[in-house]
Formats: C-alpha cells, sequence, structure tokens
C-alpha cells in the first residue's frame, strides 16, 4: 500500500510552490495521513515559513483538505506535520541554515520539483536551476552523510527532438545524444552571461538604450531615464541569454533551453550522486488534473493555456502542427500519483527512469484537440471589449515557417502604423488608437512566441515509451490504483479536454464568458470613485493640456503681442509660431531646458504692464480654452477636503488668477530688478523630476501621504510625479502615456475644451489701446 | 408695399392660417426653418412695423433733461461744483441686439456730461450697472458710451463695471416691510444724484428695476429672483401682474428713503431690428408681401447658412448691428417716468389677441439678453423660451393651462466657459439631478452663489455670478408651472432631454407628439418675434 509505505516518513519537497509540487503537497498531506513534509522554499521577504502558509497551503488545492478538516483543523495539521525550510536550489549548498541541514537530514525521502520551467528562461538561470539544482540537492545530502531516496523530476523531452521511440533509459544512453561535458556547459553558460553583460555596458550600447528610454518616456527627467535605461539593458541582457539558450539548445537536438537543461541535470545528478539512490519521474506536458484535488484543478497560467486562449480571442489564427501527430498531455494528479508511487516503493538498482506521458498508449492526436478545442469555443465564445463573441477560425495546420511568416508581416505593419501615430502629436482618444495598436502588436509578439516556443512541441513526434510505469502500475493493489490513479490508458480525450480542461483554462485565465453585464459599472466608474474619495488627501494638477489647451508659448504670443499693432503684432506671433517645430522638439528633449531657453525672452518685459495683461491673458486665453471638466474636478477635490496642488512650468504671474481654485501654486518664477523682469528663472522650472521633488517636498513639509494621493497630468515626462502617488490619472494623455496608462491600469480622462469653443488660429491678444 | 418708411407704420397682426397662407419663417438659432402651420386652426401674430424715430435724438434729449416729468427739477438745477455724481447705465444684455452707433446711452450721457461740465462738477463716476451679469469688456464700454467718453473717465478708473461682490463697495440701506435687504452701490449710495441712463427694449426694463436690480447684488436679488416671486408674476413683462416689479418698487422706496437721489432718464426705441433695407430686412416683412428679391436673399442666405461652421455663422451673426431709433425719452423722478416709457414701450409692441390655444410655437434667434457675443446655450435657450417670449403677454398667456409649447432652436450642447462658467456646472450637475425650479432654488442655489471660484470670475473675469443660470431657470418658473409640456424642434437631443423637455426633428413630428396632451387637432399660436411683440390677450 503506498499510503502505508510512506506513513511516518519523513518527505523533503523542492519546487512546492509550483503547480506540480502544489499537488505533491496536497496529495502526501490527504492521502498519506502520517506522512511529514520539509517544504525547501525561496523565502522572499516574509520568510520560509509565511511564505508557505501564503503560497501553497491558500492555494484552492487544499480546499478539500481544509473542508474536512475544518480550518481551525488544517492549521493544526499543517503546524504538525509541515515544516518550512528556506533554501533556494540555485544557490550552492542549497542556502540551507543549521536549522534546515538538520531537517533534511532527517529526511527518509527527498522530492526534487524545482525548476525553471518557462521555455525562454536565460540560459544561464536555466543552467544553475535545471542543471546545477539536483547536483547540489545531491551533494548537500552527501555533505550530511544521508541518503535518502531522491526522487528527481525531469521531463520527457530530454529525449530531444527526435522521431519515434524514446524509451526511460538515460540520456547519454540514447543512440540520439551529441555527448557534451555538462560541467563545460555550465562554465560556458556563466561565461556568456559576464561576456552580455560586459557587451551591454559598451558606450554604443547605453546610447542605444538611453535612446530608446527617451522614446519611450519623453522628457522624463534624469532619474526616471535612468531607472529606464537601466531597466531596458538588464533586460536586453536576459534576452541575449534566452536567444543563447534556444540556440544552444537547438545545436545539441533539444527543443528549448529546459529540455536541454535538464537532460544534462538527470546526467549531472547520475555522476554525482554517489550513494544517494536516485529515482528519475519525466511527465510530458502536464495539463490540469483529472479528478485530484478536484476536477480541472490547475495552478498558474501554463504552456498550452496562454495558446489555447489566444487561438479563442482570435489572435492565433493558426498554429503550427501536424494533425495526425500526437500532443502528449499528461494530468498532474497522474504525475502526482506516479511520483507517490516511486517514492512508496523505494530505490531499485541501476539506473531508475519513470516516465509518465500518454502517446504511445493512449495518443491524443494533435488533429482531435484542435477540432474538440474549436467546438467547444465556438459552444462556449470569448467576448471581447464591446461585449460581442469572438468567433474562433479554422484550423490548417500549417508549417511552422509559414505561420511565423503571415504573424511577422502583420506585425510589421503595425510596427509601422504605431511608428506614424507616435510621431504625430495626437491626445486623448486619438492616443487611444495608439494604445490599441500597440496593444494589437503585444499581441502578435506573443502569439510569434507561442509559435517559437511551443511550435517544437506540437510538431514533436517522440513517442514515450512507458514500460516501467506500467510495471510500477501493474504492481499495484486495487486499493492503490483507486487512490492513487496514473494508468494513462484510462484517459478519455473526448471527455477531459471539453468537460475538464477547457473550462479550467478559461477560468485560469479570467477571460469573460459572458457579455458584461448592463448597468455594471465600468473600470473608469471605479477608478474615478476611488480618486474621489475622502480617504484623499490631496489631489495635485498639471496645468497645460491637464487643465486648458494652451502652452508657454501661446501665452507669450499673446502677451508680447498685445500692446503692438498692426504688423508688428502679426510679426511677432508668426515668428513665434514659426519656430514652433524647433520649440517643440527642445521640448521634447527636455522641459527644463526648453523653458529656461524659451523665458529668455521676457529679458526687459516691464513688470507692471505684465501683470495688468496677465489679468485680460487669464480670460482671453486661459479660461477660453479651459477643460471646464477638469476645472471642475479640482473644485471636486475641494469640497472633499482635499488638498489640491498646482504644479507647472507655466510662470507664476500667468498661473496667478488661478490662485482661488487651488490650496497652493508651484510655478516657474522669473528674476526682476523691480520694474522689468530679467528672463532668467529664480529656481529650477518643476518639471520632470524636479515636479516629483516639489510635491514630494510639499507633501512632507504639510504631513500628507503620497500613497493616499492624486496626480493628474497628460505627459510621459510628467511620469516620475504620476508614479508618486497612488491614484495617477492621465488626462488627454499624448501616445507615451497613454500606453502606459494603459498597462498600469490608470484612470484616463478625457477633459476637453468646453463644446462650441474653437481656438483662433494665431494666439493673438485683442488689440490692446495702451493707457 | 415693402418699403413702409413712407406710410405710415402698420400695427401688428393676427393671421388666420388658411390654405393660401405661406410657409411662415421661424427662427431658429444663427439660422430659419420654413414652416408651414396647420390651416384652419393656426394663427401668427406679428408685430407691428417700426415706429418712425425722433427726428432730433439729441435734441429730444436735450429737451427731457431740462423739462423732467414728475416730482424734478431739471437737470442743471440738480448740478453743482462740490457734488459727487453717479451716472449708471444699461449693460451689455440692452439693447438686443446691439445697435448701430452710436448708442442710445452715449448720446445721453453726453449730454449729461455736458451739463456736469457747464456746472463744473468735478467728481463723476460712470458705471455699468450689470447686477450680476458679466462684466462689460473694454470694446463693449467703447460702445456704449463712446470712445470720448471712454477715453476721458477709463484710464483714470473712472468708467468701470458694478462689483455686487466688492466687500467694500456694497452697503446694505435698509430693508422693505416684506424684510427685502436693499443692497446698493456704495458709490451710488453716497452720490449726491444717481443719473440713471435706460434704454427701454420690453416692458419688463425700467423703472425702479434700473437701480434696484441694476446696481445691487445677491443681497437683494434673491428676495425677488425666486422661484415664488416668478410664479406670482403674471407675467413679469407687465409690471401690474408682477411680484418681482411690486418687490423692485418696495425696494425704490427704501432707496429713496434712505437719501438716495435718482435722476431718471428712460428711452425707448422701435422695433427695426434687421433694418427697413439691407440683408435681413425680409425677416420683418410678412411673407406673403415678399418681393422676388426678398425671397431671393432668403434663399440665398438659407442656402449660406447651410453649409458654414456654427462658428462662422455665430461670428456673422454677432457683428450685426440693429438700426434701432430712439421713439422717446423721459427724464425726471422715476415713476412719473417710467409711467410715459411703458405707454411708448406698448405703443410699439401691442398686438391686440383673442383668447389662448393649445400649442403655442416660437422661433428663438441666436440672442438673448445673456449671450451677446458669446454662445446661447441650453440654458439661455430655456430662458429666452419660456422666460421671455412665454411671458410676452398681457392679461392672460398665449398658451391655455396645460397646453404645450413648442421651441425651435438647434440647441446645442456648448457653452461659453468665460462667460457661462457655473452655467456649464448647472447644466452638468444640477440638471442632471433635477429640472424643478423649487428643487434647483432649494437645493443649489446658495451653494453656486457662495461658491468663491464663480465670485473670482465675475468679479476678475467675465463670467456671469454663479448664481445666474439659476434665475435663467427660475425666468421660466411660471412657464413650466402653466404648459403641460415643451418640445424642442430640431435641437441636440442630450441637450433638450437634459432641460427636461422633448425632442422632435421636425415641426410636424412635434405637433404629433403635442397631440398626446392637447388632443388632436389642436388650436395653435404663432409668436413671430423678434422683431418683437407683446401679445395682449383678451
Amino acid at each position: 500500500m503506498i499510503a502505508d509505505s510512506l506513513a511516518g516518513r519523513r518527505i523533503a519537497v523542492t519546487g512546492s510552490t509550483g503547480f506540480l509540487g502544489t499537488a505533491l503537497v496536497e496529495r502526501l498531506l490527504r492521502s498519506v495521513p502520517d506522512c511529514e513534509l520539509v517544504l525547501v522554499v525561496r523565502p522572499g521577504r516574509r520568510g520560509a515559513r509565511r511564505r508557505v502558509d501564503r503560497d501553497i497551503l491558500r492555494n484552492d488545492a487544499f480546499d478539500r483538505l481544509r473542508d474536512e478538516l475544518g480550518t481551525d483543523g488544517f492549521a493544526e495539521m499543517t503546524a504538525q506535520r509541515v515544516t518550512a525550510v528556506a533554501g533556494d536550489v540555485a544557490v550552492d549548498g542549497l542556502g540551507l541554515d543549521d536549522a534546515g541541514r538538520a531537517a533534511i537530514a532527517g529526511c527518509d525521502i527527498f522530492i526534487h520539483s524545482a525548476a525553471i520551467v518557462s521555455f525562454d528562461s536565460p540560459l544561464d538561470q536555466a543552467v544553475e536551476v535545471n542543471l546545477l539544482g539536483p547536483v547540489r540537492v545531491a551533494s548537500v545530502l552527501t555533505e550530511l552523510g544521508v541518503a535518502p531516496h531522491l526522487v528527481a523530476v525531469s521531463t520527457c523531452y530530454v529525449a530531444g527532438s527526435r522521431r519515434g521511440a524514446a524509451p526511460e533509459e538515460p540520456v547519454d544512453e540514447s543512440p540520439f545524444f551529441v555527448g557534451v561535458d555538462w560541467s563545460n556547459e555550465v562554465d560556458s553558460a556563466r561565461q556568456i552571461r559576464r561576456d552580455t553583460e560586459t557587451a551591454s555596458r559598451s558606450p554604443e550600447r547605453l546610447t542605444d538604450f538611453r535612446d530608446e528610454a527617451h522614446d519611450e518616456l519623453g522628457a522624463a527627467g534624469v532619474p526616471a531615464l535612468a531607472s529606464k535605461t537601466e531597466q531596458l539593458r538588464s533586460r536586453w541582457v536576459d534576452d541575449r541569454m534566452a536567444e543563447a539558450g534556444r540556440a544552444r539548445a537547438t545545436s545539441l537536438g533539444f527543443p528549448d533551453a529546459y529540455a536541454y537543461t535538464k537532460a544534462l541535470g538527470e546526467m549531472a545528478l547520475v555522476e554525482t550522486a554517489g550513494e544517494i539512490p536516485v529515482s528519475i519521474v519525466r511527465p510530458s506536458i502536464i495539463e490540469s488534473a483529472l479528478a485530484e484535488p478536484s476536477p480541472g484543478w490547475i495552478r498558474g497560467f501554463r504552456m498550452a493555456e496562454p495558446v489555447i486562449i489566444s487561438y479563442a480571442r482570435g489572435l492565433l489564427k493558426e498554429f503550427p502542427g501536424v494533425p495526425e501527430g500526437t500532443i502528449d498531455i499528461i494530468p498532474v494528479d497522474f504525475v502526482v500519483a506516479a511520483i507517490c508511487a516511486v517514492a512508496a516503493r523505494g530505490p531499485v538498482d541501476g539506473p531508475d527512469i519513470v516516465q509518465v506521458a500518454s502517446g504511445s498508449v493512449n495518443p491524443l492526436r494533435y488533429g482531435h484537440l484542435v477540432d474538440m478545442v474549436r467546438a467547444w469555443f465556438t459552444d462556449h465564445p470569448i467576448y471581447d471589449d464591446r461585449g460581442q463573441p469572438i468567433s474562433v477560425p479554422e484550423w490548417s495546420f500549417p508549417g511552422r515557417g509559414r505561420v511565423k511568416r503571415q504573424l511577422e508581416r502583420t506585425g510589421t505593419v503595425l510596427e509601422k502604423a504605431q511608428k506614424v501615430i507616435d510621431a504625430l502629436p495626437v491626445r486623448g482618444s486619438r492616443a487611444e488608437l495608439a494604445v490599441r495598436l500597440e496593444e494589437q502588436r503585444g499581441l502578435i509578439e506573443r502569439a510569434m512566441g507561442y509559435v517559437d516556443l511551443y511550435g517544437a512541441y506540437a510538431e514533436c513526434e517522440a513517442v514515450y515509451l512507458l514500460d516501467r510505469l506500467l510495471a510500477l502500475w501493474e504492481s499495484l493493489d486495487p486499493d492503490d490504483r483507486e487512490a492513487f490513479c496514473f494508468d494513462p490508458r484510462v484517459l478519455d480525450w473526448d471527455h477531459y479536454a471539453p468537460e475538464i480542461h477547457l473550462p479550467s483554462v478559461v477560468r485560469a485565465g479570467r477571460v469573460p464568458m459572458r457579455p458584461p453585464a448592463r448597468g455594471a459599472e465600468s473600470r473608469s466608474t471605479r477608478l474615478r470613485r476611488q480618486v474621489l474619495s475622502p480617504d484623499r488627501q490631496m489631489a495635485v494638477f498639471d496645468l497645460e493640456n491637464t487643465l486648458i489647451a494652451s502652452n508657454v508659448v501661446a501665452t507669450y504670443a499673446w502677451l508680447g503681442s498685445r500692446r503692438l499693432s498692426g504688423r508688428d503684432r502679426l510679426r511677432l506671433v508668426l515668428k513665434t509660431v514659426m519656430e514652433g517645430p524647433t520649440l517643440l522638439a527642445l521640448d521634447r528633449r527636455d522641459r527644463s531646458d526648453f523653458l529656461r531657453h524659451f523665458y529668455r525672452r521676457y529679458e526687459g518685459a516691464p513688470v507692471d504692464v505684465i501683470s495688468e495683461d496677465a489679468a485680460e491673458h487669464f480670460s482671453d486665453l486661459i479660461l477660453a480654452r479651459s477643460f471646464p471638466a477638469g476645472i471642475r474636478r479640482v473644485r471636486e477635490h475641494r469640497d472633499l477636503g482635499h488638498r489640491t496642488l498646482l504644479i507647472t512650468g507655466a510662470l507664476d504671474f500667468v498661473v496667478e488668477p488661478l490662485r482661488p481654485l487651488f490650496d497652493d501654486i508651484v510655478s516657474s518664477v522669473l528674476g526682476t530688478d523691480g520694474s522689468t523682469y530679467d528672463g532668467r528663472m529664480r529656481t529650477a522650472p518643476p518639471t520632470g523630476e524636479a515636479r516629483y521633488q516639489a510635491l514630494v517636498d510639499y507633501a512632507d513639509l504639510h504631513g500628507l501621504d503620497l500613497r493616499e494621493s492624486v496626480a493628474y497630468a497628460d505627459s510621459a515626462s510628467d511620469l516620475p510625479m504620476l508614479e508618486a502617488v497612488g491614484f495617477p490619472v492621465a488626462v488627454n494623455p499624448e501616445t507615451r502615456l497613454a500606453s502606459i496608462a494603459n498597462k498600469r491600469g490608470w484612470l484616463v480622462e478625457d477633459f476637453a475644451k468646453s463644446p462650441g469653443m474653437t481656438s483662433r488660429l494665431l494666439p493673438l491678444a485683442p488689440a490692446g489701446r495702451s493707457a | 408695399m415693402s418699403n413702409g418708411r413712407h406710410l405710415a407704420p402698420r400695427p401688428g397682426f393676427v393671421l388666420d392660417v388658411d390654405r393660401n397662407s405661406p410657409p411662415i419663417v421661424f427662427h431658429h438659432g444663427e439660422g430659419f426653418r420654413l414652416e408651414k402651420l396647420p390651416a384652419g386652426r393656426s394663427r401668427v401674430i406679428y408685430p407691428a412695423e417700426p415706429l418712425e424715430g425722433l427726428p432730433d435724438p439729441d435734441g429730444a434729449i436735450r429737451d427731457a433733461l431740462l423739462n423732467p416729468i414728475g416730482d424734478s427739477a431739471p437737470l442743471p438745477a440738480l448740478l453743482r461744483p462740490d457734488m459727487k455724481l453717479t451716472i449708471a447705465f444699461d449693460d451689455i444684455s440692452l439693447p438686443l441686439p446691439p445697435m448701430r452707433r452710436p448708442d442710445i446711452r452715449q448720446r445721453v450721457i453726453e449730454t449729461v456730461l455736458d451739463m456736469a461740465a457747464e456746472a463744473g462738477v468735478d467728481d463723476v463716476h460712470l458705471i455699468a450697472a450689470l447686477a450680476v451679469h458679466r462684466r462689460m469688456t473694454e470694446d463693449e464700454l467703447r460702445h456704449a458710451v463712446g470712445d470720448r467718453v471712454y477715453d476721458a473717465f477709463a484710464p483714470r478708473g473712472l468708467l468701470y463695471n458694478h462689483d455686487a461682490e466688492d466687500p467694500d463697495g456694497m452697503v446694505v440701506l435698509g430693508e422693505t416691510p416684506h424684510g427685502e435687504a436693499v443692497q446698493f452701490n456704495r458709490r451710488a449710495a453716497e452720490s449726491d444724484l444717481v443719473v440713471y441712463v435706460n434704454i427701454n427694449l420690453v416692458a419688463m426694463d425700467g423703472g425702479h428695476k434700473s437701480t434696484a436690480t441694476g446696481l445691487t447684488g445677491y443681497t437683494s436679488l434673491r428676495h425677488n429672483h425666486n422661484v415664488h416671486t416668478m410664479l406670482n408674476s403674471t407675467s413679469f413683462m407687465d409690471q401690474d401682474g408682477s411680484a418681482l416689479h411690486a418687490s423692485n418698487w418696495r425696494m425704490g422706496k427704501v432707496l429713496r428713503d434712505a437719501g438716495v437721489r435718482i435722476f431718471q432718464v428712460e428711452t425707448t426705441v422701435n422695433n427695426d431690428t434687421f433694418g427697413r433695407e439691407g440683408p435681413l430686412s425680409m425677416l420683418q416683412k410678412r411673407e406673403w408681401e415678399w418681393s422676388a428679391r426678398d425671397r431671393a436673399s432668403f434663399l440665398a442666405m438659407q442656402n449660406g447658412l447651410k453649409v458654414l461652421p456654427t462658428r462662422v455663422k455665430r461670428e456673422i451673426f454677432s457683428k450685426w448691428r440693429a438700426p434701432y431709433e430712439l421713439t422717446s425719452v423721459q427724464a425726471g423722478e422715476i415713476e412719473a417716468v417710467h409711467e410715459v416709457t411703458t405707454a411708448n414701450v406698448y405703443r410699439q409692441h401691442l398686438v391686440p389677441v383673442e383668447g389662448q390655444t393649445d400649442i403655442l410655437t416660437m422661433g428663438l434667434p441666436y440672442i438673448c439678453p445673456y449671450n451677446v457675443n458669446s454662445i446661447m446655450n441650453p440654458i439661455l435657450v430655456m430662458c429666452l423660451g419660456l422666460g421671455y417670449f412665454f411671458n410676452l403677454y398681457r392679461g392672460r398667456p398665449l398658451v391655455r393651462k396645460g397646453g404645450v409649447v413648442i421651441i425651435s432652436h438647434p440647441t446645442p450642447w456648448e457653452f461659453n466657459p468665460v462667460h457661462h462658467p457655473s452655467y456649464i456646472d448647472f447644466f452638468e450637475q444640477v440638471l442632471a439631478d433635477t429640472t424643478d425650479p423649487a428643487e434647483i432654488e432649494r437645493k443649489y442655489e446658495k451653494q453656486f452663489a457662495e461658491d468663491e471660484w464663480y465670485i473670482h470670475l465675475y468679479r476678475n473675469s467675465y463670467a456671469y455670478h454663479g448664481v445666474h443660470p439659476f434665475y435663467m431657470w427660475y425666468w421660466g418658473a411660471h412657464a413650466l408651472d402653466h404648459v403641460a409640456r415643451v418640445i424642442v424642434v430640431g435641437g441636440n437631443t442630450p441637450a433638450v432631454r437634459r432641460l427636461g423637455f422633448q425632442p422632435a426633428s421636425t415641426l410636424a413630428d412635434a405637433l404629433e407628439m403635442a397631440s398626446d396632451v392637447v388632443g388632436p387637432q389642436p388650436t395653435i399660436t404663432h409668436i413671430k418675434n423678434p422683431p418683437l411683440l407683446m401679445a395682449d390677450v383678451t
């Protein structure tokens, strides 16, 4: 009996936060009542115990057990039977402390399930975890002087991209294996990481990253650009490493870095295990549970799921593969049961490798799966943003190359369209188009990624033999067969796919399966309610394009032309307008440089005249071009008792008439000799990070919590300010900000000029008659 | 026939529509609609033709100042060198549309100033008596008083807009027996003499209302600009039936008792709104008397207006200056003066009409008192239709109790954020909640009236006071109470619905919709206004 032979044992488990690991822990706790578990988890910030409680035991896999025992009973049982140990398989010695080592030393069985299963992880990370992980486990056990039964979870795909039978034999015994030395592979992966890191720091590359960051954020200020640049650099390195992994894997006949590192990991483990008895369990593609802990249970959004959902959304019109090919799927509870059976049986002499797969005994044909998926989504369509059901496309089983070419073509067109739109000065609802384009492009890119990553699996024509697995099955008594079923022959695909797996996939993918309820609160309404909650403490506003449709250049032209007559007026305004493109470019590069440069023009302007004219300017330019909904929003915040603050690069005398609207105003201030302006700014203009700093200083001074504050701005250059508060609002965002706001789920407001107000072509003041 | 200049002007006229009646021109904002009214049960009230203007306006003005009416000495006798003299005048809301230069106010003020100069008066202030209307711009002031007066007084700060929210500039002079506080412009209160220069376009204007409303603020206005007063003013165009005027007259007495000395100069103009000649002249002719040229220019105008954007149409119409002529001027003691004035207004406007009908139709023009050089927003559409046009009656309303009003106006969802900031919020927030005048008054008036931002904009920019949209809504309270349904033809649907009215795309549809309320075959009156008329309903 499996339960009996495992009863009273202490079992260490790595990877228990993963899909397979969670199911394994649950099954052991539920079906083997007397065993104890030592879970090795990365402690994170909260510590190992909290992590076990939050990330494992709270999972819905344990609902069944929790129902059986009651919440208190469950807590008591897990407190008794589960020990959390902080450790990390990517670190030599597993990063264990003394207590951890002691806990592990007392174990009878060690199930190593930790792995990086992502198919596009950076090469060196996959090597550290998948290749060196098992070696580190073995060496810790050896150091501790113990030899528990080590059950290592691997994958069928270590057999590589081959056609035909793949038996349960060691990797290096396969006739198709290209002999490489695993420790050389480790060294070179680390070397590639070092080289790539170095390459990423070359001046040319760094300049590229900085330009890219600037393209994305605009004139957001030095700190924001620096942090974005570093992020881009690090992503670039990771991308290169993932590419290196794919390349190396393919060169050795593996579909990807995952299979490649897993294969070498098996070899390395067998080589370094010494006295420790090792069993290797190789599942194929693990999918949702058939029955245990509950039908359809799944954790995380895994390999086939995103592909299936992309198809249902109509994004992935085709996916490569041959209809008569086999898609080797195995439910997670079968794998768990097989691991339990292997552990219960104990070590055997010689290489002990068990494959858990379905293809050789109960194949699911790719064409059959596609038919089922199509039929299911035809009956249960996903709904789009507008509440319309999406109809799924016919599948023509093209080759991988054709699919990729199609996707690439679409991607290129979208990319070009987006470049055009990005270059246009569009705002608000028109910028939404850019956001949609970007989303579409993102989806195409992802779809292309799936084809790259998973195409090999759909095209894989290896057949995984199950001799040992079936022998193990034969050895079980009827009770065990009932409790720990892992016989793939019992799987009924026509039941499993439509009744169990697909419903579970759409649940896990949280996709809309019915049209939005009528009268339901929209996301914007919800966000707006949060923004206008009495709990907020402060609302900070940008001015230009957030509250008014004007800018410092128009103001200057207006003020400058007010006291001029006839041709001089026109000349000044035309000159200023002609300079527009240059000024705009300067503004895009660095807003504070632009303001400094531009405000020089006020040199010699008489203070009293400007102050008199600013009052007229308030009505004729500011109010006439104001966004009534924006002004109303400021007033709503005030009525709610929020402190309102205007932070703007505009000049103090320009915004002075807006003072009654705000508790405080931070603006640019020009120096003066008493009667005329000198054209120099007294302090750094509050833009970009200076704006952020002004906000932080202000909040400090008044004891306000920025996490409870709201900020309104229109441009990516305001990012530091927007990111500083708990409730950012993008107002009429230009494309860059629109895209950021969309990604981060920020409230987007379309504040518009009062309908009926059309702007004059030129910002000319009504001819002032100098008194 | 079309040129009435050489003939005696004909009085107003009620046309009974029959099968041979031509389509009637309806004003429709910055455009016009030609509407065929059902024969046999419709009538159209046409205004009287413009009266002849006084041949020598300046002479007449001088004469009026020297020969005052009622208990008053001639103006020169009231002037002395060491006195404080304040000349207050009607603001941009009068006349409509603005008249061609020279404006009557300029003529009167120049004459008054000449007399003041002769008497050696040094301390003279000129104040635009705008109550809680928006401030007048430099151009508008120049138009009203003339460049000479403007340049002599404005730069020295002696010509300015009344500021009802200036804490130092306003004073409460007492209370009426009804408990109405009487607040007044401090400079005017402290002057030895206030000369008020009025243009009496409609019968509502003038009398004590000039000063007791024009030079006051919210403290006083709330006593007579409210729903209760409006429901008891039937109509506010008819002083005898108007609670609004009763309150103003009571306040006038408090002013007099507080020692405020007012020399009232009132003027009337004819209704030559669109000119006897010129591009718009056909608008004040009766359709069956149109010449071929009238028909051609109307068609040309219609086709032109069809293709022009609203902004351009608005600009074109707002440039129109009416060739109004002075028909009377009288000066002296307020009440005596105003009686003569009212008679002169009636002489031009009154049209005898027999009985009420089930439906009243009206075509609203592009302008009302509160959107000169601005946008006629939906609230002003309501006010012009249900406030002004509906109330242009003496005796009883043109439409029966429980009848239907059909308004023709594009009613765009558009606002001028400089002039009407509180209107925008009133429309977005208040009307979204309720359109019931009493509830609006109770729930929202105080908040808007005392709002610091609106007060700031009223005082420092060119905004109507925060409370002003409420008054617009109250102006229609009597009509809302009287009729069962209001339908707007050719309006912006959401804006019309927000007003609480029903949208219809054609007059025929509107009549169909009205039959729910008034039954089939209803009787219809169309008030063909402007040029201005006032129905004397028996």
